[in-house]
Parts: structure tokens; sequence; C-alpha cells
């Protein structure tokens, strides 16, 4: 014997798959989002940080790579050509007027132009840049080692963290912002980045200044660069979680 | 009478302990934990869907892509390619959802965790669940090691390997162990849980790690070991794709060799041996004839 197909039977289980599948994924969403897996989650970032720290020493260095291995052209991500006016006439200046302010919980604020950091303390480093992502990019970079900048404007006790003030507001929007703590900004790869590969640092790429931490993600890598704030704590910032992105749900530790 | 009918029946199974207390709790943490690896796994690498070999990511070249290109009349197609090969796989890959809102995205909404594309809350799941299964892989490992159920229970014997082309008719056929041949595991069966805990499963949990910028200033030998970064998120996802190969025979198998036993035997530990004495095929009865 045989059953004749019945297309409607057929379509009601067919739908009610589908209405269970969704009704499960919108409980999935929805746990993401409760308090409780926000403390696991956030419990979770707290081992992973220190158990980098605790396998990765302060000077453990990121890997450094041939000449060869430098990719045909950086890839660019996030802005890559920041609309804001204040912004625009220094990049028609070539950033003659661009001045790096350092300020917050420091002995010394200062302001340095372009000059002032390439005649300090350089660095130039073949290093991969890991986007969160999933992709990597190979470039050499050279600037200004970030913890002879700090050594310059002397670091007061209650400083924490080291947060980058970019000129660029993603898409329009708010301001974007990273922050570093103490360990790895005196990281020696850590750098006030104004050239790529060999010459001077493109828009796109973050000119006239970008911060590269070689141990790190590529979203804690501000671009135009035109503050540093010393701080004790991040809270009075933006969202309040110590970045643009972070603001957004990404983590703070963005070693993994 | 009723003692009579016992006897006529037929005799009870012989019941053994099969699985210890760790190996059935490690087991079902590992069906939570690793469902939500592979799922939030498809989250990150929807954020960039495709695969290189080497240090870093040769973007003309991919491995492996998925991606949605328009054809003439304007609709949405899912475009995977392997190297040179192209192939349309509209509605899974690249193109999925419902026909009235189709989206661009690699992995469809329904192997993802979240469902919708939300790359911070899929990597918050994803070291979550990583930080329950490597830890408890570890110690999985050295308890085998430790206990001698390695030597005992999982390492091959001369023997098997003497009677391996049998061991395989045998399973093709659907044939399984029965009796006193049931308390231990084939060859095959060997052979898999073998290679899944002792390669795949370290690959998966190492070749993750190698992702790592700060793991890659910790140990540098991970980025050798695996031929750069982006040859080990290629790996990383390969191994995935095995122990979701791997998943869906144990499945088929766990089926088809007696559910209810097999269920069981992982909850309570208790696995009754198939009796020995099914009714022979013709076959069968001719074989031990002849002998």
């Amino acid at each position: 014997m045989t059953h004749p197909t019945d297309p409607g039977r057929r379509r009601f289980l067919t739908r009610g798959l589908l209405t269970g599948g969704t009704l499960m994924l919108a409980g999935c969403d929805q746990l993401s989002r409760s308090d409780a897996m926000q403390r696991l989650f956030a419990a979770s970032e707290g081992v992973t940080q220190q158990a980098h720290r605790l396998l990765a020493s302060r000077e453990a260095l990121a890997r450094e790579y041939a000449p060869d291995d430098i990719a045909p052209t950086f890839r660019a991500n996030g802005t890559t050509m920041p609309r804001e006016a204040d912004y625009q006439r220094l990049a028609a200046n070539d950033f003659r007027d661009w001045r790096l302010e350092v300020d917050g919980l420091v002995e010394r604020p200062q302001a340095f132009s372009l000059d002032d950091l390439r005649a300090m303390p350089a660095r130039t480093q073949i290093t991969r840049h890991d986007c969160v992502e999933g992709w990597s990019c190979i470039g050499q970079w050279t600037g200004a080692v970030l913890g002879e900048v700090l050594a310059r404007v002397g670091v007061r006790d209650e400083a924490r963290f080291v947060v980058f003030h970019s000129a660029d507001r993603y898409r329009g929007g708010e301001p974007y912002y990273e922050s570093l703590d103490l360990r790895e900004a005196y990281h020696p790869q850590t750098l006030l980045a104004y050239d790529l590969n060999g010459r001077d640092l493109p828009i796109a790429n973050g000119a006239p200044l970008r911060l590269r931490a070689e141990r790190q993600l590529g979203y804690k890598m501000a671009k135009y660069v035109m503050r540093l704030e010393l701080v004790s704590s991040f809270a009075h910032l933006g969202r309040g979680r110590g970045g643009y992105w972070e603001d957004r749900g990404y983590r703070w530790w963005a070693g993994i | 009478m009723r003692l009579l009918d016992d006897t006529r029946k037929a005799p009870r199974p012989t019941v053994i302990k099969r699985h210890s207390a760790f190996t059935r709790l490690w087991h079902w943490i590992n069906v939570v934990c690793l469902a939500i690896l592979l799922m939030s796994g498809l989250q990150i690498f929807n954020a960039h869907p495709a695969l290189y070999w080497g240090k870093d990511s040769t973007f003309e070249a991919p491995a492996l892509s998925i991606g949605a290109e328009r054809d003439e009349d304007g609709s949405l197609r899912g475009i995977t390619r392997i190297g040179d090969l192209r192939v349309d796989t509209t509605g899974v890959l690249g193109v999925s959802g419902p026909s009235t809102d189709r989206e661009r995205r690699a992995f469809p909404a329904w192997a993802t965790l979240p469902g919708p594309r939300w790359l911070a809350m899929g990597r918050q799941w994803h070291f979550l669940a990583g930080w329950v299964f490597a830890p408890l892989l570890a110690a999985y490992l050295l308890y085998l090691v430790a206990s001698g159920q390695l030597r005992r229970r999982l390492l091959p014997r001369r023997r098997e390997w003497r009677q391996v082309g049998t061991t395989v008719t045998d399973h093709l056929r659907l044939r399984f162990p029965r009796g006193e041949e049931a308390r231990h595991y084939n060859l095959l069966q060997k052979l898999a849980y073998l290679v899944v805990l002792f390669v795949v499963a370290p690959l998966v949990v190492l070749t993750g790690l190698t992702m790592s910028p700060t793991m890659d200033a910790a140990w540098p030998w991970l980025l050798d070991l695996f031929g750069g970064r982006q040859s080990a998120r290629t790996l990383h996802f390969l191994a995935a794709a095995a122990l979701l190969a791997f998943f869906v025979v144990h499945i088929l198998l766990v089926l088809v060799s007696g559910l209810g036993n097999n269920l069981r035997s992982m909850i309570t530990g208790r696995y009754a041996l198939p009796p020995d004495h099914a009714l022979p095929t013709k076959k069968e009865t001719r074989d031990d004839a002849s002998h």
C-alpha cells in the first residue's frame, strides 16, 4: 500500500520545524544578552587575559618577519578617510600643524610634532597584523617607541591605562578611541608608527600616526591618533568600556 | 511453572560496566561544548569567509572562500570556491534565509551561534566553551594514560591487525560484534577514538591557540609547527570539520548498533553484551559446517 503524499501535513511539519528553530535561535540570543551569561563571559575574558599573561612574559616579542614576507598592499580597514573638517585641514598641509597632545595623569603634559616624534628613539619592525575578523597582513612599521614617549612626559603612579584618542568618527558616529594598560604600553614593540613599508603612513592606514601593539588584535591599534591621555580608569570615556569596539560588545582584552 | 517459563526464554544478557563516571560526564559536557564551539566558530568564520595557507592572507588567492554574486536577472547567488573550483551553493552557503528575505552570509543562520551576524558575541561563546573543552580534554587524555585504559582498551593488538579485512567488511555490512567480542572495542573503533582523541582534538586546540597574537609571542613554535597563522586557521577549520564528520558517523553507528543499550552505557555506565546466538544466516550455517 502506498501513502499519498500529504502536502498540507508536510507544510505543517516544515513550518513547525522552522518555528521551533526560530524560537530556539531567539532563545540563544536572549541567553547571550542575559546577565548571568554576561558575567560568565566577563569571567572567561579575565581567565583568558591571566593565562596569556602567565605564558607571555612582559618582554615576549611578537614574531618579526623578513622583507620578502611584506604584503604587496597593506589592507586598510575601518575608517580609511576621516571626513572631519579639522582632520582634512591638517591633511591638506601634510600634517605640519598636527600635534600629538599627551596629558592626563602625567608630570609634564606636552605636545609633539611629527618631527619631534621622528627625532625620538625609533624602532622598525616587520610584523603581522591580525584582524578580529580573521585575516592577517604583514607590513613594516617604523615609529617612536611608546615607552620613550611616556618616559618623556613622566607617568604618574596613579595612571593605569593609556587612552588613544583618534581624529575619526567611525561611520560618522562616535569618536574612535582605544586603551592599553601600562604593561602592553611599555612593551618594546609598542610603537606610535609614522611610516609603513618605508614611506609616510598613508591616510588609509592612519596618517599621520597610528598605534602598533603587536600582541593585540587590529581593533586595538587606533589610527589618526591625536591625543594620548593617561588615566586610572576609562569609566568616564565613551560608554565606559575602554574603546570604540569595546563599547560595542568586543572585549577589552584583545590578545586573542 | 514460572521457573520453567524463564528457562525457556533467552538467557539474560551479560551486563558489563563499560564507561567510568568520568568518561560519561566528560562525554555529555563535550556534547554541549562542541555544539557551542562549532556553531560559534561558524559565526566567527562568517566575519571573514575565506581561508588561506601561509603566514598571512593572500586575499587574491584564498584556498577556500564563500561569497555572493548577483547573476544577470539580479538575484543573489551563493558561490563557494575551493581553489579553482566554483560551486553554486545558494540557499545554504553564501546566500541563505527565506526566499523573500535572502541574506548574504557564508554559513546560514541556523548553523551559527548566535543566529544573526554578531561576531563579538560569537567570540565570547567560543572562548567560554573553549575554556571548558580544552582543560577537560587535557585531563581526560591524562586519565586515559594514567589509568591504563589507553593501553588496555584503545591500543590495537597485533591479532586485531591480522583481522583488519574481516573487521572492515563486517562494519560495512553493519554486522557488529556480539557476545564476548563486544566486551572490547574493535580495531576500527580503537583507531577512530585514538585519532579523534590524540590527533584531531589536540590539533583543534593548538591551531586555535595559534590564532591568538599573544600566544604567538608566548609560544612562537606554534607558528612554525602549523606553517603560519593563516595555515593554522585553515587547519582549525579542517579539524572542526573532521570532528563534525566523526560526530555524524558516531551518531549513525550508535543508532544502528542499539540506541537504547548504547545510550544507557553512556548514562549509567552499564552495557548489555548483545547476545551471541542471533539466528545465523544460511551462509554462517554453511561456514560453521565446513569447520
